[in-house]
């Protein structure tokens, strides 16, 4: 398998030059989830405007397939309802990050779609989540 | 003396290669370049087919069977005992009490012995290279008791501060003690006996982790003077799911029990019970019977290979190792950089790359090393930095496997 199979230069620009890195002043949402197996973290705040993602920033430390994930997420959040982001999947995320993400990886990936849901939106704690 | 000169010459594996079924893989089509020991250890033939054999031919519940089946599973089952009692040099089988792993072992001083004698105001005191089995149960009993945790700090070159840990024990008079023999993710050895004396001089019981330490090297409770020592079977060729106590047999014998259960008693009334004597008073349940059996195979291993010569051998593989990281000025070696006093558990990070992402990398060309925080985030908290990757090899290591993990960095490094 080749390297870039994972880390293409789509990742690799993602990771190099985030997207939507910072922090907002005032956010109306704002949450923080880490990855309890590395450490990993993962900030993000929100700013609604007529009901839509006006701005979004994410902030922390991690590997090049969490920040990249976040830069992506993050960009896509932008103009989306509360309700669209609800739409926005797991596979979403991992079909961006690319196909061959293995299952010690995929927590990597997931992580900033983990603070949009729990932290964000609100929504429970999906039970075994990392069985499928 | 001979194989502490080796810096660049090649460094064959101590133990026969072809031992291991398990390191004749390849994955994705390259050789398996097996460097996370220090997490778990690759196991022999001969631990496989002891276990292998014990489960086709004599098992059966230990203890109290009347019958030929039961009575040598009895008999395998407490001759490992004594075949462990003499690899680390203690007094008797008595002092070896079977547990899952070291963490077992240490939460179950701290839930015993602890909760007896730690009380209120008491000063319990730990390192900050402590792994979090050796950190949380201490936090746990102090929740319960009001005890007070004090950390020996770890100095910026990644060894232990030993001024600092003599005056904290005149400082604090602590009750209890409790520190790794070789740290998980520095590698560093420290100064032991000396710390152990010291200890004892101010009236503290010393709990020593030996996961890391009891596999590199040889073990002599009685010389070190611990009062218990924990390790776990898996990271010294042995199977997962059985670890090993070793406690002073005075403070055994005045000891609660752990557990409840069968095989912990002596008599059960309705109201009342009284514990069965050492060793068997603190393993209730039935127990892991064909681990022992495979952690004994692993220690008769050990014991033919020589402890000392597995000692020389990490030596040589970490001076080796630490020697070629130096080479990359991008990574950086978190521990002392010379191999004095340190074992083969070598961290590191890379600029610019992640250590998951080198984890990964380094997977692409079949070579397996931990990326984390290798459960130790104070430590990480201590020298800022979120994860390590962690390099860690044993007696089946060679000098080629840490050349491929070094042309592996240079590739991944380029990819970044």
């Amino acid at each position: 398998m080749a390297i870039d199979d994972l880390y293409r230069e789509y990742i690799l620009e993602h990771y190099r030059s985030p997207h939507n890195k910072g922090d907002l002043l005032q956010p109306d949402k704002y949450a923080a989830y880490s990855n309890p197996l590395c450490g990993d973290r993962i900030q993000m705040g929100v700013q609604f405007q007529d009901g839509k993602v006006a701005d979004v920033r994410f902030n922390g430390n991690g590997c090049a397939i969490s920040q990249a994930a976040a830069s992506i997420l993050t960009d896509m959040m932008l103009g989306k309802t509360p309700e669209e982001l609800r739409q926005i999947s797991r596979d979403d995320i991992l079909e961006m990050i690319g196909p061959d993400i293995g299952p010690a990886r995929q927590k990597c990936a997931l992580l900033s779609l983990d603070v949009l849901r729990k932290g964000i939106l609100g929504e429970p704690e999906a039970e075994d989540e990392e069985l499928d | 003396m001979a194989v502490r000169k080796v810096s660049a010459a090649h460094i064959a594996s101590l133990a026969p290669r072809e031992d291991f079924p398990i390191l004749a893989q390849t994955i994705r089509g390259v050789p398996l370049v097996f460097l996370d020991s220090a997490a778990s250890s690759q196991k022999p033939h001969e631990v496989i087919d002891a276990m292998s054999r014990y489960y086709e031919t004599s098992h059966a519940n230990v203890h109290r069977g009347a019958y030929f089946l039961s009575e040598q599973a009895s008999a395998s089952y407490e001759n490992a005992r004594i075949t462990i009692a003499k690899f680390i040099h203690a007094r008797s089988a008595k002092e070896i009490i079977y547990t899952r792993n070291t963490t077992e072992g240490l939460n179950l001083i701290a839930q015993t012995w602890g909760l007896q004698n730690i009380h209120s105001g008491d000063v319990i005191l730990l390192t900050e290279m402590e792994h979090h089995s050796n950190i949380v149960p201490w936090q746990m009993l102090a929740q319960r008791s009001g005890a007070k945790l004090v950390y020996t700090p770890v100095t910026d070159e990644g060894r232990l501060d030993i001024e600092a840990y003599y005056r904290l024990v005149c400082e604090h008079a602590p009750k209890l003690i409790s520190f790794s023999l070789m740290s998980n993710v520095l590698g560093v050895i420290p100064p032991a006996k000396e710390m152990i004396a010291a200890a004892h001089s101010a009236g503290a019981v010393v709990l020593c982790d030996g996961a890391q330490f009891t596999a590199h090297y040889p073990t002599d409770v009685r010389d070190l003077d611990c009062d218990f020592l924990a390790f776990s079977g898996h990271k010294m060729l042995g199977p997962t799911g059985i670890g090993v106590l070793y406690g002073k047999r005075a403070l055994l014998e005045e000891m609660p029990p752990f557990l409840g259960g069968g095989d912990m008693i002596h008599e059960v009334h309705l109201q009342s019970f009284s514990t069965a004597e050492l060793p068997w008073k603190f393993e209730a349940g039935t127990p892991a019977i064909a681990e022992v059996i495979g952690l004994e195979a692993a220690i008769l291993y050990l014991q033919r290979l020589q402890m000392t010569r597995v000692a020389e051998h990490d030596h040589a593989i970490t001076k080796y190792a630490l020697n070629r990281l130096s080479e990359l000025p991008w990574a950086h070696v978190i521990g002392p950089a010379s191999a004095e006093d340190r074992g083969a558990a070598i961290s590191f990070t890379i600029d610019g790359l992640h250590p998951h992402d080198a984890a990964t990398l380094l997977d692409r060309d079949g070579i397996a090393v931990r990326a984390g925080h290798h459960c130790a985030q104070p430590l990480m908290e201590r020298f800022n930095i979120p994860a390590t990757a962690r390099a860690s090899g044993y007696v089946y290591t060679t000098s080629n496997e840490i050349d491929a993990l070094i042309e592996s960095l240079k590739k991944a490094h380029a990819v970044f």
